[in-house]
């Protein structure tokens, strides 16, 4: 992974696919009417969902979409960190090291994510599969160290795990998210201390 | 101690399904309807008398906050907008809520949303939470299916909406202004209050902004009573409360327990005691990143509730307890949190736009002891200068733990100071 990464360039148009325009159009129904910019937030989730990121055209387009000025949309894609204003690869790498996680040892899943796909954070892989970023807390800290990766948290990490994921990631497979423990949630190791009754597995 | 029939999140953990027909088992959305016949102000004054504070952090009597929403409209509609913006360091309550006891937040959003005569409830959650959204959404779409919620909701005669909206990264948004603006499609950025929520909130309606917690509790409340749930806790800090314990311990865990409960029971008894020991405890922050930390000598004797941590300069916040047990760099835990709080500020005021960064830059070379010990003073003199000067919270938020650390642990940060020069001159 000595070369560079070559990062894909902005596409010159870009429109929601069909399926993404009726999305669209469930999601601003859920707005009063005349209340559409609403739909501003989701909708560019759509968009980058589909496009991998957010280049200008994909903000042009729902700007257009909800009938807003382009500037109060660029201004919406640059507030949110979820939003991505340059490509990135194609699998998201975000590790929280908030102060729960890191007393959990994060730095170790840190380093081990840096060692094992050869970047630091902000960084991508020069095959373009993975894209490292630091995050503040996720909400998920009695299960620290965590990160997520695209939409999935893994929790209660070793760095032993951490690599394990990666590892499976890159031959393109999607391991089990949650808890890399053994626990099933955010109950106490070795199981609850509450709820006799609600929690026989099964 | 708190017994299971006492608890009101049965299925915290997800040991069971989350869906309409388990929930149900679990008793959620058991004779609605004769609560909602019981009338809207029933509902204000039994969620009143159960003295139930908002569990978002900040503790605001909800039945209160209820009140405040108009009994007349003058045209405009109604909003009950829950938080679900679970983002608070330590914080993962909410999450275990929205993922494994769903309709317990839905039904609530029914009666909270009609006791206020709201026409619709918009759930605001955090974009990362993406699976626990989608649970939700599916949650939402059985109790439409079955008719709980939407055209005459559990055949009340009312009709209410429920929507999720979801955000897209900003710790800000969990401020119900911010929110409010970030669900109208902007910046989250917090406005200038007044006018107040439930005068001019979404969209210039009168709009109440509840933490989930808050509202999931709500129809268990109304079910079971408001002395049901008064008798749990101490006067002014009643109910049952999710606590989330973190760092130090041996099991780190989400347990719903008695307000009040002494904190070295929740600790000792719920996450497996601190790690080494309770005299291996240094510190710990008991209501997430926001609240000052406090020193083992006061954790031994301290109640996990509003009052009696407001006692010790502290706060039981979001309730999230993070455990630091002595190997702890408890200046390098208090700078990451500055460091968090740099990185959240929205921009808007400049005490916490330049305060947050300012306050940070002095804690990471404290951590290294590269200061004066006048620096020390100079620095709480500051976050006293951010505290209170801001539009939101978050400009106290940012102060407060630095002045806990200072509070209690000024002779580590001058030892420190001491340490650095005796090497540099050796
Ligand atoms: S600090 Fe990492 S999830 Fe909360």
């Amino acid at each position: 992974m000595t070369d560079a990464w070559q990062p894909p360039a902005a596409p010159a148009q870009f429109a929601f696919s069909a399926e993404n325009e009726a999305r669209a159009r469930t999601i601003i129904a859920r707005y009063p009417q005349g209340r559409q910019h609403s739909a501003v937030m989701p909708l560019l989730d759509l968009a980058q969902r589909q496009q991998g990121w957010l280049p200008p055209a994909a903000i042009e387009h729902v700007a257009r979409f909800l009938e807003m000025p382009r500037i109060r949309v660029q201004e919406v894609a640059s507030f949110y960190t979820m939003y991505r204003l340059r490509p990135v690869g194609r699998h998201l790498v975000q590790v929280c090291t908030t102060t729960p996680c890191w007393l959990r040892d994060s730095d170790a899943v840190v380093a081990a994510c840096k060692n094992k796909l050869g970047v630091e954070f902000g960084g991508t892989t020069a095959d373009g599969k993975f894209t490292l970023l630091e995050v503040e807390c996720l909400g998920a800290c009695v299960n620290a160290p965590m990160l997520q990766i695209d939409d999935d948290y893994y929790e209660d990490l070793t760095p032993e795990a951490t690599e394990r994921i990666l590892d499976a990631f890159a031959r393109g497979e999607k391991p089990a998210p949650g808890p890399q423990g053994g626990r099933r949630s955010s109950e106490p190791t070795g199981g609850p201390t509450t709820l006799a009754q609600f929690t026989k597995d099964g | 101690m708190l017994l299971d029939q006492d608890r009101i999140f049965t299925n915290l953990y997800g040991y069971q399904h989350w869906g309409l027909a388990a929930a149900r088992k679990r008793g959620d959305w058991d004779g609605t309807k004769a609560i909602m016949d019981k009338g809207q102000d029933w509902i204000v004054e039994e969620v009143k008398k159960s003295g139930l504070r908002g569990r978002g952090g900040a503790g605001f009597p909800t039945g209160l906050k209820w009140s405040f929403m108009p009994k007349q409209s003058d045209g405009r509609p109604s909003y009950l907008v829950v938080n679900a913006d679970e983002g608070e360091p330590g914080t993962c309550k909410d999450r275990d809520m929205l993922r494994h006891d769903p309709h317990k937040l839905v039904e609530g959003c029914l009666l909270a949303g009609y006791a206020m005569r709201a026409v619709a409830a918009y759930i605001y959650i955090r974009g990362e939470f993406h699976n626990e959204a989608d649970i939700l959404e599916a949650a939402i779409a059985e109790a439409y299916e079955a008719g709980l919620i939407g055209k005459n909701a559990c055949g009340s005669g009312y009709d209410f909406d429920v929507f999720v909206h979801r955000g897209a990264g900003a710790y800000i948004c969990g401020e119900e202004m911010a929110l409010i603006e970030s669900l109208e499609g902007k910046k989250g950025q917090p406005r200038l209050k007044p006018p107040f929520p439930a005068n001019q909130g979404v969209w210039g309606c009168p709009t109440t902004v509840n933490n989930v917690e808050s509202i999931a509790v709500a129809p268990t409340i109304l079910r079971r009573g408001a002395s049901w749930f008064a008798g749990f806790g101490r006067p002014n800090n009643t109910g049952t409360k999710v606590f989330c314990i973190s760092g130090h311990v041996n099991k780190p865990c989400n347990v719903e327990e008695a307000m009040s409960i002494p904190m070295r029971e929740l600790i000792d008894k719920h996450a497996g005691g601190v790690r080494g020991g309770w005299d291996n405890l240094l510190a710990v922050i008991p209501g997430g990143a926001s609240v000052p930390v406090i020193p083992k000598s006061i954790c031994d004797s301290v109640l996990m509730d509003f009052d009696a941590l407001r006692e010790v300069k502290s706060g039981l916040g979001t309730a999230a307890v993070m455990v630091m047990d002595k190997s702890t760099d408890i200046v390098k835990a208090i700078a990451r949190l500055s460091k968090f709080y740099m990185h959240e500020s929205c921009g808007q005021c400049t005490p916490c736009r330049e305060g947050t960064g300012w306050m940070w830059r002095v804690m990471e070379r404290l951590v290294k002891g590269r200061a004066e010990v006048s620096e020390i003073d100079m620095l709480l003199d500051v976050t006293y200068q951010v505290e209170g000067h801001t539009i939101c919270a978050l400009g106290d938020a940012a102060a407060w733990p630095i002045q806990g650390l200072i509070r209690h642990f000024r002779p580590e940060l001058e030892r420190r100071i001491l340490d650095y020069r005796r090497a540099k001159a050796a």
